[in-house]
Formats: C-alpha cells, structure tokens, sequence
C-alpha cells in the first residue's frame, strides 16, 4: 500500500485518442460502460469529483468551435482538473506562430493533457509525436472526431440497450466529415449495419474497404432503419458546386415532419450539431420524440469524462498507438 | 466482487488464497444482529437513518444491516450505494469497476448516515466517503459500521460498530463474502 501514500507520478500521462481508427469493440464498450459511472456523477447534487484535482486540461482548438470545446472544458472541471484554452482567432497564430510552437507553449503553463482540433487531417496525430503530453484529437479536417463517435455510440446504446443488428443510415456530406469516418468505424465495431446517404458529390471519391452500402435517396430507406445520423452541411468545407443549392438539398434530405413520421416508431435520429433548421432538419422533426439530439449533448459530457479520467487517472492508451514520430518523418 | 477488484488491482494483484476461516455465516449473521442493536439503541430506534453501503464490499453488508434492522424494528430504512473511486487519494492505483454505482436517491439533509464497509483497514476509503457523502447532503451525522476491523489506521477515523477486531499484518488481506470472512494472503 506504499503506493497509496504516493502522488500520481505512475498514474497518467502518455496515452493519446488519437480516433476510433485501431480501436476495437473491447475497447469502445469499455469506454462506454465506463461512461454510466460518469453519467451518473452529472445526476447528483453537486455534480463534481475530485479526481483530476490538480491536473489541467488545454483545450487548444485552431479551429472554431463552441460546443465540443464547452463539453470537453464541462468534462474537465467535474473532474475537477483546471482548464486553459486556447483559440486560433484570438491568438498568436494570427502573428503568424506555429503549430507546433503553440503547442509548446500550451505545454509549458503546465497542461497535462491537450484537446486538439485542427482543420487539417492528421494535427492531432503530429502534435502527439511532439509532445509527451496526452492528446485528444477533437477533430481533425476529415478524418476523424472520436468522441463524437463513442458520444453517439452511447446515446444509442442508452436508447436501445445494443447496436447489435440495428441497421443506421448516416445522412449528408460524407465526404466532408470526419463525424461520419468516425461514426462509420464505431457503428460498425458495434454491431450496427450502416448505409450512407448522400448524393453522389457528397459522398467520399471511394469507399472501398469502408463496411457500408451506399444509397442515393432517403425516402425509400426511411421506414426500414433503425436510427438516423444527420450530418451537418459544412459549408465552410464546401468549396466546389457540390449540391445545386441548399433548398435541393433539403428537398431531397431535410427530415421534416412527413419524413420522420414515417420512420418506425422506436427508431432515432441524431445529429452532431450544430444544427441547419430546414436543411438537414426541420425544427418539427427536432422535437419529435425519436429525437436524441439533446441527450447526445448531454452524454458528450459524460462520455469526456470517461475519456479524460482513463488518460490521466490511469495512463491509459486509447485506440491505435501509431501517432508520433513515425507520421513525424513523412511531410 | 471484492476478491474480483482486489485481483485487477496493482498493489495486490495475484490470486487470494486463505489461510484461516475467521467467521462463519452464522457468525456473521449474529455480528450483524449485535450491531444491528447496537445502532437502534444508540439513535432510539431507525426513523431517520440511512443506510449506505460502500461499493463493492460494503453493498451486501449493508443490505443484510438494513433487513436486520428492518425485523427488529418493523421500519426498513432505506438503503444506498456509494463508489468512492473517483474521490480517492490514490486514484490511477486502483481501476474503477462500472459496475459499482452509486445510487443514492434518499435525501440526506437531517438524517443520520451509517457508512458501512466490509473491511476497514487505513481509513483512506472511509475518508473519500465522507467527502462524497458531502456532495450529496448534509446529514445530521455519520457513523460507521463495518463487518471486519483489521487496524493499520492511517488517518484519524474510528469505526461506530464492528463485527470483529481482527489483528493483522500489513501484508495480509481480508476477505470478506458472503459465507463468511477469511484471512489470507495475495499470492502472484
């Protein structure tokens, strides 16, 4: 029991989630069962712990974003670890400060762990090989967004008890998101079947290798799945002519009140917002009773909870180990 | 579940194996009926107390406290699960087990609290209890109950009832379950 007298060196510090990439199902329910503990700890009275108590959090986002920083900065204080933040706009970068030297000087006001958000693919990958600090890829371009990912994988799990067999359709720009490559791989660990739904612009230039089929339309699917993920039309991702406009877009795709009532009654839909009321969905649908979209937000807290708490209470690494040095070399 | 977290847990890890039954079933069962009264003489009977078991040793002990109670008394107090993983000062050394949850839904304001632990060895458990039980209220007070005390008190903390006083070494390990209480130690 020596070690109980000790502080946390040997607890802590190292291990990364870097994406849903390498992560198997093991993995994922055990971050997931984990999360009850944590959800539970949101329901008490004074919704806080002291179990980080001592260690900082940095949220370093070079890319904007509100509400997945709120849920992580959320997490970490019920946690009771200390926040700092750091933002592109507000920032050095601006003056024109690397990467990689932010980093290093978030590192230096004591950060035990960074949330990374980029809008290139594979930031969070580097800034890993970088440092010896824990990282958390927040988003990184198109290529994934883990917690998003076990977020949404918990939220249906809640509803349904297991994704085993449930057949899920994920609605939208594709080939723009990393919610999806992210949702596609957890879905898919689970047990879930997945359909993409896009047109065919929308959808990535390939997918072989990806577990999924592929649909045009999303009336003739509608009655026959079991959830429903909309994805946000991103249009600062969009650059080219992709979609005529957004009002044909949302002719063919937006679930309105005539679409989600034909979807089974115990089927959901969830979406990763922020939302485009009347493009991806109608503020009818929104509130429809099979939609999650609230206890998604909910759960996003939870779920960071469990992510931060195994990384740093117990050093931990989640999902693939590649990051580092060997991406380091490649550029 | 004790033997199951104990076995997962660095500073212990490997397989316990006993070397002395120290209490039976019936012995239990009739340290359980002493403390049992000795809780209702000490609070004239059981209408404000709640019983909460701490996760995961303590949960059965507990139950088996508050269905005594319950056939001395005709009152059942309620009963409650508190995991005090995520208020320990060792935290990282020991995993968190999902399925030790806390669930306590009786409103703690007034009441009197009785904590109760299979095993208590340096008060480091109990210490995270009383800070958790904190966030959820502010009871009237807290006592203590456990089935085993086996010394090494590494903080100022007492229990209120004891099942056994068990003289140990630091190195044994106590196993409390549910037909009886073992000594032991944890072979790798």
């Amino acid at each position: 029991m020596s070690a109980a007298t000790g502080r946390r060196t040997d607890g802590g510090g190292g291990g990364h989630l870097l994406g849903i990439d390498g992560m198997d199902r093991s993995d994922i329910e055990e971050i997931l069962d984990l999360t009850d503990t944590f959800a539970e700890i949101g329901r008490r009275p004074i919704p806080k712990v002291p179990a980080l108590r001592g260690r900082t959090v940095a949220t370093v986002f070079f890319e904007g974003s509100t509400r997945t920083r709120m849920s992580f900065e959320a997490a970490a204080r019920r946690l009771s670890a200390d926040t700092v933040s750091f933002s592109a706009g507000t920032s050095s970068l601006s003056k024109g400060e690397s990467i990689r030297d932010t980093v290093e000087v978030v590192a230096s006001y004591g950060a035990d762990l960074l949330v990374v958000r980029h809008s290139m693919a594979g930031t969070a990958h580097r800034v890993a090989g970088w440092t010896d600090l824990s990282v958390v890829n927040a988003g990184d371009g198109c290529h994934e967004h883990p917690t998003q990912a076990l977020l949404d994988c918990y939220t249906v799990r809640e509803r349904r008890g297991s994704l085993d067999g449930m057949r899920i359709a994920i609605v939208g720009d594709i080939r723009n998101s990393r919610v999806a490559r992210s949702n596609v791989l957890a879905f898919t660990a689970l047990g879930a079947e997945v359909v993409l739904v896009a047109p065919a612009t929308l959808l990535p230039p390939s997918i072989l290798g990806w577990p999924v089929t592929v649909a045009h339309e999303l009336d003739p699917i509608l009655g026959d799945i079991d959830a429903l993920y909309l994805l946000r039309i991103q249009s600062e991702r969009i650059t080219e002519g992709l979609i005529p406009s957004l009002r044909e877009y949302a002719s063919d795709f937006c679930l309105t009140a005539s679409r989600v009532a034909r979807m089974r009654s115990d089927a959901l839909v969830l979406h990763p917002g922020p939302t485009n009321r009347g493009v991806e969905i109608s503020a009818e649908a929104a509130s429809d009773q099979r939609s999650v979209i609230l206890d998604q937000v909910v759960n996003g807290v939870s779920v960071r909870m469990a992510v931060l708490f195994l990384l740093l209470g117990s050093g931990r690494q989640l999902g693939a180990v590649d990051a580092g040095d060997s991406v380091e070399g490649d550029r | 579940m004790a033997q199951r977290e104990r076995r997962q847990t660095p500073p212990f890890g490997g397989v316990f194996v006993s070397h002395a039954r120290i209490m039976t079933t019936a012995d239990m069962g009739r340290a359980i009926r002493r403390m049992a009264h000795e809780v209702i003489e000490r609070n004239h009977g059981v209408e404000d107390l709640v019983v909460v078991g701490l996760q995961t040793g303590g949960v059965p002990v507990a139950e088996r406290l508050a269905e005594t109670l319950a056939e001395i008394e005709g009152i059942h107090p309620p009963v409650g699960t508190l995991d005090v993983a995520l208020h320990r000062d060792d935290i990282g050394l020991r995993p968190v087990v999902p399925e030790a949850v806390t669930d306590l839904t009786t409103d703690l304001d007034g009441r009197i609290v009785v904590l109760v632990d299979d095993v208590l060895f340096t008060g480091r458990t109990i210490r995270a209890a009383l800070d958790a039980l904190c966030d959820f209220g502010r009871p009237r007070s807290i006592q203590l109950a456990v089935m085993v005390d086996r010394g090494h008190r590494e903080l100022p903390i007492r229990p209120d009832y004891v099942g056994k006083n068990l003289p140990t070494r630091r190195d044994e390990v106590v196993d409390v379950h549910a037909t009886g209480v073992d000594l032991g130690v944890m072979q790798k």
